[in-house]
């Protein structure tokens, strides 16, 4: 090595740049993305379902089987999953120090937010069909 | 010549070598920045479990009125309404918080007067924006 500090790390990990979590910057720049994505989608949200506030089954059914309110819907859907995902598995990584049990955690905030994200979309999807 | 790892620091032996310590909850003073930072965590966890009352309210659009009814009656009963305060309350603070994030993010605002500053801007803008949806809701 031709510099005089002495690094715990090999050529190739320092090369692959991934560093101690071997995932580089991408849990990081996903929970921005998301972040991002979830401001204007958010507000939208909030602001339809306070319009939509004591209203019956048929105008929600009536509402959500509009393309565009479907549409971000499934955007909505997405980005909130994937985003509480990736922040619910910092909390693990922070606070659970035993091995099997942290990865056991996240796996199955993992598993449990594709399921919930998928239930949520078929919903959508199944409420879009009837308007058709 | 590798340099030996030095020995961990304890809070027993400040004086002897003086370098900032993580804080120790239990002795560290709170304050806003603080107090915003385990907020904007609890928030979250708060909102990630929420999500179970959004998917609850698509499936039982989906699956019909009746279902749909429940979910109304629940939600509509003064503790489904605490719980839905509760999730107004926490993603306003975590939407208005996250945006402060952003900013850290790409390098500004780090100044510690703007840090108070967007602090209690963040603060103004939940109670703002909890009072607006249910001042709409509710009319």
């Amino acid at each position: 090595m031709s510099n005089n500090k002495v690094s715990m790390r090999s050529d190739l990990a320092r090369v692959r740049g991934l560093g101690p979590a071997h995932d580089g910057v991408g849990h990081w720049w996903a929970q921005r993305l998301t972040a991002l994505a979830l401001v204007p989608l958010t507000l939208w949200f909030v602001a339809s379902v306070v319009g939509l506030a004591g209203a019956d089954h048929a105008t929600v059914a009536e509402w959500i089987a509009r393309p565009l309110p479907a549409v971000l819907l499934v955007l909505l859907i997405v980005a909130t999953f994937h985003h509480a995902q990736l922040g619910v598995q910092v909390v693990i990584e922070d606070y659970v120090h035993v091995e099997g049990l942290k990865v056991g955690l996240i796996l199955a905030v993992k598993g449990l937010s594709v399921l919930l994200a998928v239930m949520a979309l078929f919903a959508v999807l199944r409420i879009f069909s009837w308007g058709s | 010549m590798p340099v030996a790892p030095e020995a961990p620091s304890t809070p027993s032996a400040p004086a002897a070598r003086p370098r900032p310590l993580s804080p120790h909850l239990q002795v560290y003073r709170p304050q806003l920045t603080s107090i915003l930072s385990i907020t904007h965590r609890a928030t979250g966890v708060a909102l990630a479990a929420g999500t179970l009352l959004l998917v609850w309210w698509l499936v039982a659009t989906a699956t019909g009125p009746e279902q749909f009814a429940t979910v109304q009656a629940v939600l509509g009963s003064w503790l489904g309404k605490l719980v839905l305060f509760g999730w107004t309350v926490s993603l306003f603070f975590h939407l208005a918080n996250g945006i402060r994030h952003l900013f850290w993010d790409a390098g500004l605002g780090f100044e510690l007067k703007t840090t108070y500053a967007s602090g209690w801007a963040v603060v103004a803008a939940t109670i703002l924006l909890t009072v607006l949806a249910w001042a709409w809701g509710l009319a």
